[in-house]
This record gives C-alpha cells, structure tokens and sequence, in this order.
C-alpha cells in the first residue's frame, strides 16, 4: 500500500487553500475512504458527523490518565459513558441516529474500555452493522495490545480505519505511562509491561497497514514524560505507514480521579501542544480536530447529541434502514455540491490573499495571527458568540490560513459550581483563547464586546456566514491594512491556558 | 475457598468474561462472585484471573479478607513513597 504521504512542494505543503487540498496528493482510492470521515479529514469534521457505542467496558491494560469508573455523566473526556450497551441495542441504536442523522457517515467503537479486549461485543456489532447499514464506514479504536492476533478478524468486517493509541516507543518512557498490562493470563508490571505492549503496537501497525487498513495513531502529550519523545514516536509510526498522527493533551484534574490527577500531573499549554504538533508535522498529516470524544458520543464532533437517543427513546423507534439509505444518500450528495462550491470560492480568496504582499513590498514577512471561530457546523462563521462550547483556532498568515486546533470552553466538564472555581464563564473563556488576537462570530453581547477587548482579543461579527477560512484571510488583510501587525500583539495575549 | 468482590469495585467489567467458573455476577451497586462456584481459577491459571486484570487496588479480597492488591501494588507506589513521588510529578 502506498499509505505514505508523500512530501510536497508548493501549494498543497503550505496549505494554501482549504483544507481538503491537504489530502489531494493521497492515492484516489485513499481519499474516498477519508473525504467524508470527521476524524480523519479536517475538512469532512465540518460537515459530517460520527457516533460511537459504548459496547466495549472492559481493558486489558491500565493508562495512568485514565479512571476506569467510566459512568459519569458530567465529564466528557474519552471514556466516559453514561449507559453500556449490548450489540444488538448498539445496531438498533446506530440505525436510528443514521436514520435521523444523515450526515452521520462513521461509525466508531472506542470504549469505555478497549475494544479489543472484548472482541466478541466489538465484533459482533461490527458485524450486523456491516450487513445492515453498508452506508457507514466503520472503525475502531484500541490501546494495541490484542491487535496483532485480531487483525485479520477486524479485516473481515469491512473496518477500513483503525486508531492505535501510542503514546511512546521507549519502555522507559512506557513504564511512567503504563502501571501494568494483563498479558497472557498474568497481570505483568513495570517496564517489562511497556515492553510488550510497545511491541504489540508496532506489530499491529504494521500488519494493518500491509493489509490496507488506514491507521491513525494517537498520542497524549504528557508534559515531563513524553513531550520530548513524541517527535521520535511521529518519526516511527510515519515510517511505518500510518496516515494520520494525532497529537491530544493530557486531560488531568483531580476531580477525574486518574492517577495523574490525583498525583497533580499537569497537562500541556495550548502553546505547548501547538509547537509539538509543528515538529511533529513534518510531511504527516497532523490531525488537529481532534475533539476527545466520550466513548457514547453522538454528532458532529464538537457536539453531542446522546441523549436524544438513549435506549428509551431508539425503543419506540420503527426505523426503515432502505428509506433512510436512499435519504442518506441525497444529504451526502448536497453537502458534497456545497463543498465543492466553497472550495472554488475560498480558491479566488487566496490568489487575492497573496497579492496582498504588494501593499507592503518591503516587508517580506508579516506575523502570523491567531484567529478563534465559533461555528456550529457547515464550515462557516456561523455562531452567537454566548452559544459557542468551543473554537476553532486558525492560524493566518501571509501565504496561508491553517486550522490549528480546537479549544474547549467548558474544559470536559459542566458540574458548574461543584468544581469550585470561582472564574466567571467569560473570564474561563478568555482564558481559552489565550493568544488569540481576534474572535469571529456571528453575533456578540455587548458585554463580552468590552471585556474581550480589554484582553486583547478583538471580537469581529462582520463575516457571518462566510466560509470560515475566506473570513480569517479577509480579517487578516484587514489587519494587515490598518498596520495592526507592524507591532507585536499586546502582552497579555502572550500567557498560556 | 473463594475471592471476594467488595463495594470499591467501579464495575469495569474486565473480571467477568475472563473467569473459569462463570462465578461472577454483574450486580448492582457492584459486582459479586458467587462463593460456591469461584474456585480460586485452582486448575485452570496460576493466578487467579479476576484479580490480576482488576483496575482497582482492594477491591477483591482473598479467602482470608486480605486485598489481593493491596495499596500500591498497582500503581507501582508504595504508599511510603506516594509523597516524593507525587512531588516528583507536580514539578514536570
Ligand atoms: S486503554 Fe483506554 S480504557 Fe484502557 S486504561 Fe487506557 S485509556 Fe483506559
Ligand atoms: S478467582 Fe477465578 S474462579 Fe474465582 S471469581 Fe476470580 S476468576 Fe472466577
Ligand atoms: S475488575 Fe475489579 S473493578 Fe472491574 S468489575 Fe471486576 S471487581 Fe469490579
């Protein structure tokens, strides 16, 4: 398979133009697999949507960021279900979202626990689902220790994407990472553990990879324990074949109960994570969409509908799987006519964009800004301020606008006041958007207005509904005429999350 | 002879498929092993199997009452050590 992405010059590596552009150097038959996949292609995660069954509990390995008490409902960390189902209640249930749902293209099985430690529950789903709803991609995610001996069962059932999550290649980075495994019947310890599961990993990898799967691998940044050793871990899996590498901060509060929680492990600054996904860019896809979806998620990601379709409520439901295909069908093909037509137009933007360049000749480089968007979906700007519960950060230039990540407001969790921290939802807020010089909504009250612009972040209504990078670039043309980047931004910007 | 599951067992589910004797119920608030049928995995493993994939330090029991793991058995800190090294941890 030739999975590796190839390096390139000019445009498509510089990432002018939108972000689909980034993945038009892969094989044909490669891009169909991902063009509608939200996790996979950045473009597709404004567009379509993802759930995933809470089939799997069980685990065959311990991770130090994780609680197995997995049924809390306020947290929305990887992990976290509110009801387990059976195989049969999670096809009744993935039928129904499909049907009520259509941009609903992708269906995953991530947890709580791993999947493949309970390969008959994962399995067996996969399996009526691959019979009956041939329409959704299927996929999986794991920690990698049972892959290699399940490979060929994950091939049978159509699973055309599977996220392996590594964290290291090192076992004495491992054994910080990893207390115990349970291998072959025993509970083994230590760095004799990572050893193992480090190997397991690789294996799987590349025997998903000789087999054509498309393989994400996953990393949590754990400052102090493999923030440095992720660059090697990007080289490695790279070289192996994987086509996505996705770099996640550790999400570690004590309220988690995590055994970094509790030890007071911190997680990564936003810029921090930034600069490592930058070196680990390299000529890999970087994946920066990435949302840190519950393991019972439903809907865009970013979004999460659940509880719309909880197991009382996909009981009363007579779904006619034939009808909805042929719906399902007809709303992929507009929101395909819609892409496309976006993708021509932001193309006229950044020809003008770099023409920018002239007004200034001297200079032949202006600062990069850092642009925060509330969306609701549609790849446009296209939310009230008040109602954002994340935002996309772009990075403009003057070649280019690159999505850089996503920023949670409410940071994983909505127990309010029990998490006894008296900042105000705006100042947490502000905080968020830290070195951010500019946020793009479609509507502001007008007292956020005030205090966003005492921190140094200048909010901006005036593109609403315009496509989201089209209006990142015309804010930053904006800037750059008003001479608002000939100085640095203002200081407080420069403190981290 | 038999091990005991008691109440800070966070029902992960990773004991139950892995036992020899289908001697562990799914119950609420937690779960149980039926006394009469655990057998100690005597026969089938070496080490009984409910409690070497178990998250939770003291949650099973051994005949005698005592923790099969015990605090710091599995997050590798002994309770004497838990100090420096969350110290240790903070300062990363
Ligand atoms: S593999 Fe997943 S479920 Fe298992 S301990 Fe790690 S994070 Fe938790
Ligand atoms: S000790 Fe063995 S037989 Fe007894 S409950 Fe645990 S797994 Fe089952
Ligand atoms: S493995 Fe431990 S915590 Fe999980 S269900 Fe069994 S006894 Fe409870």
């Amino acid at each position: 398979m030739e999975l590796k992405v190839k390096s390139q010059g000019g445009c498509a590596s510089s990432g002018c133009g939108s972000s689909a552009d980034r993945l038009s150097h892969l094989p044909e038959a490669i891009r169909a697999k991902v063009n509608n996949h939200p996790c996979f292609s950045e473009d597709a995660h404004h567009h379509y949507a993802r759930m995933h069954v809470a089939v799997a509990p069980a685990c065959n390995i311990q991770c130090h960021y994780c609680n197995r008490k997995y049924d809390c409902s306020n947290e929305s960390r990887p992990g976290v279900v509110s009801e387990l189902l059976t195989p049969d209640q999670a096809v009744k249930k993935v039928l129904a979202v499909a049907a009520n749902i259509p941009q609903m293209t992708v269906l995953g099985i991530a947890g709580p626990g791993d999947p493949l430690a309970n390969p008959e529950r994962t399995l067996e789903t996969f399996r009526q689902l691959s019979e009956k709803a041939p329409d959704i991609r299927l996929c999986v995610s794991t920690n990698g220790l049972a892959l290699p001996e399940l490979v060929d069962e994950i091939c049978k059932h159509n699973i055309e994407h599977v996220t392996i999550t590594i964290n290291c290649v090192d076992p004495d980075v491992g054994a910080k990472i990893y207390p115990w495994i349970f291998w072959k019947n025993r509970r083994v310890k230590g760095r004799k553990a990572a050893e193992i599961l480090i190997a397991q990993q690789q294996k799987g990898l590349e025997m998903l990879v000789e087999r054509g799967v498309l393989v994400k691998v996953n990393s949590v940044l754990i400052p102090g324990v493999n923030d440095a050793h992720l660059k090697e871990v990007s080289r490695v899996v790279k070289a192996k074949g994987a086509f996505l590498h996705n770099v996640m901060p550790l999400i570690a509060e004590e309220e988690h109960g995590t055994f970094y929680g509790l030890m007071g492990q911190r997680g990564p600054t936003n810029e921090e994570l930034q600069t490592l996904q930058d070196a680990c860019a390299g000529d890999m896809a970087m994946m920066r969409h990435c949302r840190q979806c519950r393991a019972d998620a439903v809907g865009m990601l970013g979004e999460d509908r659940g509880h719309e379709f909880t197991l009382d409520k996909i009981e009363t439901m007579e779904i006619d799987y034939t009808a909805a295909m042929a719906r399902r069908a007809q709303v992929h093909a507009e929101i395909e006519a819609n892409r496309a037509a976006q993708r021509t137009q932001s193309g006229e933007v950044f020809v003008s964009l770099a023409s920018l360049k002239r007004p200034a000749p001297k200079k032949t480089e202006t600062r990069p800004v850092l642009m925060a968007v509330a969306t609701a979906g549609s790849g446009v700007v296209n939310q009230h301020f008040g109602h954002a519960r994340e935002f996309l950060v772009y990075e403009a230039s003057a070649t280019d606008v690159r999505f850089i990540g996503a920023r949670k407001v409410d940071l994983y969790c909505s127990g309010g006041d029990t998490c006894g921290d008296a900042e105000t939802t705006l100042q947490k807020i502000i905080r968020t958007l830290s070195g951010c010089e500019v946020v793009l909504c479609s509507k502001i009250g007008y007292e956020p207005w005030g205090q966003l612009e005492a921190a140094g972040i200048v909010p901006n209504g005036e593109h609403a509904m315009e496509p989201i990078e089209e209006a990142v670039a015309a804010v930053y043309r904006e800037m750059l005429e008003s001479g608002r980047l000939d100085h640095a931004p203002a200081p407080e910007q420069r403190m981290s999350a | 002879m038999a091990l005991t599951i008691i109440e800070s067992c966070v029902n992960c589910w990773a004991c139950e498929p892995l036992c020899p004797s289908k001697a562990i119920i799914e119950a609420k608030p937690h779960f149980l092993i039926d006394a009469k049928k655990c057998s100690e995995c005597d026969g089938d493993f070496a080490e009984p199997q409910c409690a070497s994939i178990c998250p939770i330090e003291g949650a099973i029991l051994d005949a005698a009452g005592l923790a099969v793991n015990p605090p710091g058995s599995l997050t590798g800190i002994p309770p004497e050590r838990l100090a420096a090294a969350q110290a240790e941890i903070r300062a990363r």
